[in-house]
């Protein structure tokens, strides 16, 4: 399915949005993540605007679509994109980010938003959970009806449980299931294939019986036309290595791991002081804005 | 209260002996019958932790992971989100030590209703040695928000938590050994979670126990009744630990003593020291596995070196009684 231009251009513009408000809530909080959530910001665009099957307005529907998200560290990029998309997240409530009380905690809780599906944090729990998702479905025979999709990082594949989870994935055969990997390359250490190689991925996880799809994660047409392609795949759970650039949007944060688990405000200040990160960064996304909708016109 | 026990059950020729995983095991088969949303894990131990009786009644709701206990945790925590009320059944070691965290994280923390049953608790696993022999796993469940932790008394007992476990929110781990122990209740007996068994009235103390270690209680309360009067508590769930019967008991007896076959760090010894030193202290002798890894050896070999059985135990209460007269 290819999507017209204009749809395109404006999925585009809402990632671009999401950007903002993610190093918004960051900076706000005073800690948190901000090179993930810039590097899945289109990914979770076209989710939420295209892909999903949800109801903003009643999100325990039966039916819906479930979103995992394995690395719940990035969950500042699934606020952002759950108030653009209307869910019941106010503005206000977004500026409580980390805070006591507030339902958006620095890992998701689900117990305190339900529709976050799972409650996540500690890497390489969230494929098996959505294995048990995908065999509920199932077993209920809902399997045609939603689709399970887990969002998992590329360190978290250092993980045992990842692997133990993937094994089941294709014992099951388990076609409700797609799991989608941010392949950004960084993890708090370093780069991943210095920390602990990963690759080859691809064929890793062909041979545990997943059939493996791979994307540029900034090419808005490309990440919609996966996401459909994977859904369509039968007989087999899907893989789609994500290749992202992490702190994707702002020069100086881009491919950065120093960038990884900190917000403006406490960045490296090799390219700019403190003080003046975030206005830094805010510049650079609005500057993006304005280039998508000239190209609108 | 008739608790309706075993005719001649303090006879150790008379009374029947049968492991406790028996009973769990029965107890899923028949609770599948009526609860079509139950489904079982499996982790490569379906014969011996007995998830098999389930699993050949109702192979579709029947996961086998495998060697994989981290995987089977959250594989029941996605079930539980999606409505369905998964049974998490291997060794105890396997099933509440190797896969804490995740635990932790996606059962603890959200609440999810997930039934943990484990064979294989306590030195009553034998010569498979201290690797097998769980003796931490109350410690381990008992310390993490929103768990019951229940460890039955004998087979029957046990046949009766797993189908009770069913109606209970949130997560529960019921607690079995893997060798044959005395089947003292019947099916007449009852059992409600959370509501501790005062098996035997004594006035002079109360001897609390769970698991098997209940029955060598009831067996020396009765040998030594011309000379002591023994209270007998089942304190077969251990969290929510019954404090209304506890307090009642230790405010009659004044002493207290605990017996269990699971280390004395963070056990039912310490449960109940932690209830009775903040609301009604009394002298109080916690006995059990003593902060150490034991060895391989016949279960009853075992009991005897670790002062686990009826002999042993009964000597550690003479000696407190001894020393609180």
């Amino acid at each position: 399915m290819s999507l017209t231009d204009k749809k395109i251009k404006e999925l585009e513009l809402m990632a671009n949005r999401i950007r903002k408000t993610s190093l918004e809530l960051v900076t706000t909080a005073g800690s948190g993540h901000t090179a993930g959530p810039l590097g899945m910001a289109d990914i979770f665009t076209a989710l939420y605007f295209n892909t999903l099957k949800h109801d903003p307005k009643n999100p325990t529907w039966p039916e819906r679509d479930r979103l995992i998200l394995s690395n719940g560290h990035i969950c500042p990029v699934r606020y952002a994109t759950m108030y653009h998309a209307g869910y019941d997240i106010t503005e206000e409530e977004l500026k409580t980010l980390r805070q006591i009380g507030s339902r958006l905690e620095g890992h998701p809780n689900a117990r305190r938003i339900p529709a976050l599906e799972t409650s996540s944090g500690p890497l390489g729990e969230g494929l098996s959970q959505a294995c048990g998702f995908a065999l509920a479905a199932r077993m209920d025979n809902m399997d045609k009806n939603y689709h399970i999709w887990c969002l998992m990082s590329d360190g978290e594949h250092q993980e045992g449980m990842t692997w133990e989870a993937a094994m089941l994935a294709g014992k099951y055969k388990l076609k409700n299931l797609t799991a989608i990997v941010d392949r950004n390359n960084i993890q708090i250490d370093g780069v991943t294939e210095e920390i602990m190689p990963l690759e080859p991925l691809r064929s890793k996880y062909e041979s545990f019986g997943w059939h493996v799809l791979e994307i540029n994660a900034h090419d808005m047409q490309d990440i919609v036309n996966k996401l459909e392609e994977a859904k369509a795949i039968q007989e087999k759970p899907v893989f789609i290595i994500a290749n992202t650039i992490p702190g994707k949007g702002v020069d100086f944060m881009e491919n950065r791991f120093g960038w990884h688990g900190v917000p403006p405000g406490s960045g490296p200040e090799d390219a700019f002081p403190k003080d003046q990160q975030f206005d830094e960064a805010l510049k650079q996304l609005q500057k993006r804005e304005d280039e998508i909708l000239s190209q609108m016109e | 209260m008739d608790y309706n026990l075993a005719k001649n059950y303090l006879d150790d020729e008379k009374v029947q002996w049968a492991p406790m995983r028996d009973g769990s095991g029965h107890g899923m088969a028949e609770l599948g019958e009526i609860k079509k949303d139950m489904v079982v894990i499996g982790a490569d131990t379906i014969g011996s932790s007995r998830a098999k009786f389930f699993a050949d009644k109702f192979p579709e709701r029947f996961i086998q992971v495998g060697v994989a206990e981290q995987n089977m945790i959250g594989i029941a925590a996605g079930l539980a989100y999606q409505g369905k009320v998964p049974y998490a059944v291997t060794y105890a070691p396997f099933l509440i030590g190797r896969p804490w965290e995740p635990i932790r994280t996606t059962i603890a923390y959200p609440r999810n209703h997930v039934v943990f049953v484990s064979s294989h608790a306590g030195l009553a696993t034998g010569p498979d040695g201290p690797t097998h022999q769980m003796t931490e796993d109350i410690s381990l469940t008992r310390c993490l928000p929103n768990f019951t932790v229940i460890a039955p008394c004998d087979t029957e007992q046990a046949r009766k938590a797993v189908k009770a476990a069913y109606d209970i929110e949130g997560p529960v781990y019921i607690r079995n050994s893997r060798e044959k122990t005395p089947v003292f209740t019947t099916e007449d007996t009852p059992f409600e979670i959370g509501k501790a068994q005062v098996l035997r009235k004594g006035t002079d103390v109360t001897v609390i126990g769970h698991g098997y270690m209940t029955y060598f209680l009831l067996q020396i309360a009765e040998d030594l009744k011309d000379t002591i009067s023994i209270e007998v508590i089942n304190m077969h769930t251990i969290k929510p630990l019954d404090g209304e019967t506890l307090l009642e008991s230790a405010k009659k007896t004044g002493k207290v003593f605990t017996a269990e076959d699971h280390n004395i760090v963070g056990g039912l010894g310490s449960a109940v020291a932690e209830f009775l030193s903040e609301n009604h202290p009394v002298p109080l002798k916690m006995h059990g596995v003593m902060d150490q890894f034991t060895e391989s050896g016949s279960v009853k070999d075992l009991w005897d070196k670790y002062k686990l059985d009826k002999k042993g135990t009964q000597e550690i209460l003479l000696e407190f009684l001894n020393k609180n007269k």
